[in-house]
């Protein structure tokens, strides 16, 4: 988690920099009411990545309470969320924060903003072409075109070597029959999560 | 038999085919035919969620207009699930997205769809009389049950079947005793374990040494997903071998004697040693 620094000032919230549409439009696309959250930290004790994030899960509901658009939408935090819904089991008001992520994703790549977590989105976007593709995802091309991508071909080369010897990664991809309806659904969306970055 | 449309997904089509044969294996002993949903496509995982809502609703929503009428839907992974009755209760509740669903698909949605998890069957059964000759095989297991995420669910679905404590009482039923541990539903890791191995391995090596502590014989998952990262990110010297529930069952119940092998050879970590030391394998 973000480090508090000594100097107290640095890490207040810029209030004179609100966006005051932010929250309601997190609301309304999410269909969660974050505003119920009593920021009791249940969900940062749930959570098991809350270490590696910048803020924490009741962090970004803050953020977005207060308008705080680009700090929320920059965050790594809504890329490091898998979605495992520890923190919303958790939650005393059963606030959806996976939820709140997902929108926050979603508004991140329509504004363009800088993703914290380049690598994660990549991932996800391989996910979605192989999808695409083949109406099914091909485990050993995302994984070949996602480290295309980052240019590191040595991070679990082993691992790989492995699982091929043990045949858990096939070769070819299973391709279902009516992949143009598959195809179909991608075509409107495209634009937006596949380009930025 | 019993018929059952079946969902098997991405991960028991492919990483975990051994958590697929020996899936398909158990419910025919157990009178169930699974039919495997014709041309299904993968649920959408974490990643169409993750960026559009809509391509994952309608990618899962695909899925159950495929579903014949009249058959539960089966479905094994428990993160495919949970991605299917989040689209089927966002058709049950929510008319435009049904009138969406009727204009994609071309067909009215089917509000009677039962959508089960294999854990639904099996609480239902008793397993024991199903091993031919009613020897708990498994007496000598240490095991520890490890459910992931698939004991929390988001708050909309929360009033869904839920399964805290299955895989503790119906290996109970085949007369083994769980061991107690502190990891059983702490998540893996999932996709991140391709982005983001730094934080994924200290996880998977936490939940490997908790195993360790309690001198687990080996991990039992219900999930496919799981299952994967706790073989491939453990960095540990000490492993501790993960079985598949459906593989577990299977040993219990004297199954499949002749295709264990070709399941438990495919595993990172090999849990053969351990089964042959138990005489659960020869």
């Amino acid at each position: 988690m973000k480090n508090i620094t000594n100097n107290p000032t640095n890490d207040l919230i810029d209030l004179n920099r609100m966006d005051t549409r932010f929250g309601a439009e997190v609301k309304q696309r999410s269909g969660v009411n974050f505003n119920a959250c009593w920021h009791c930290k249940s969900c940062v004790n749930g959570c098991p990545f809350s270490q590696a994030m910048d803020y924490p899960p009741n962090g970004i509901i803050r953020l977005v309470q207060l308008g705080q658009k680009q700090q929320a939408l920059q965050s790594s935090t809504i890329w490091i969320c898998v979605g495992c819904n520890t923190c919303s089991i958790q939650c005393p008001n059963a606030i959806d924060i996976p939820g709140i992520n997902d929108t926050l994703r979603e508004i991140a790549i329509e504004e363009g903003v800088a993703v914290a977590e380049p690598d994660i989105y990549n991932l996800h976007k391989e996910v979605l072409n192989s999808i695409e593709r083949y109406g099914r995802t091909h485990k050993l091309e995302i994984m070949m075109r996602y480290k295309l991508r980052k240019k590191d071909w040595l991070t679990d080369f082993a691992v790989g070597l492995k699982m091929l010897a043990k045949r858990k990664l096939d070769l070819l991809p299973s391709k279902i029959v009516d992949i143009g309806k598959i195809k179909r659904l991608f075509r409107p969306k495209q634009a937006v999560w596949r380009s930025k970055l | 038999m019993t018929e059952l449309s079946y969902y098997p997904g991405c991960s028991l089509a492919s990483t975990a085919r051994e958590n697929n044969e020996s899936l398909i294996h158990l419910f025919n002993h157990l009178g169930f035919e699974l039919i495997e949903l014709e041309d299904w496509n993968c649920c959408g995982s974490s990643s169409a969620h993750s960026v559009n809502a809509d391509i994952a609703f309608d990618l899962a929503c695909r899925n159950l207009s495929l579903a014949p009428p009249g058959r539960p839907l089966l479905v094994a992974c428990p993160s495919c699930l949970l991605r299917l009755r989040h689209a089927y209760l966002k058709l049950k509740t929510d008319s435009s997205a049904r009138e969406h669903y009727e204009r994609t698909w071309g067909k009215a949605f089917d509000d009677n769809l039962e959508i089960i998890h294999f854990f639904e069957i099996l609480d239902k059964l008793d397993l024991l009389s199903f091993a031919q000759d009613q020897i708990p095989r498994l007496n000598g297991m240490r095991f520890v049950p490890y459910y992931g995420c698939m004991l929390a669910r988001p708050p909309a679905l929360r009033h869904e079947k839920n399964y805290h404590g299955l895989i503790e009482k119906i290996m109970a039923s085949l007369g083994t005793t769980p061991v107690k541990w502190a990891y059983s539903s702490r998540c893996c890791g999932t996709f991140l374990t391709v982005a983001r191995p730094d934080i994924v391995s200290p996880m998977v090596n936490e939940i490997i040494e908790g195993a360790g502590r309690v001198e687990a014989d080996c991990i039992v998952t219900a999930c496919a997903m799981c299952h994967m990262n706790l073989e491939v990110r453990c960095s540990l010297k000490e492993k501790v071998p993960v079985l598949h529930f459906s593989e577990v069952l299977s040993l219990a119940l004297g199954l499949g004697e002749k295709k264990q092998k070709g399941w438990f050879s495919r595993h990172l970590v090999d849990p053969r040693p351990m089964l042959k030391a138990m005489h659960l394998l020869r």
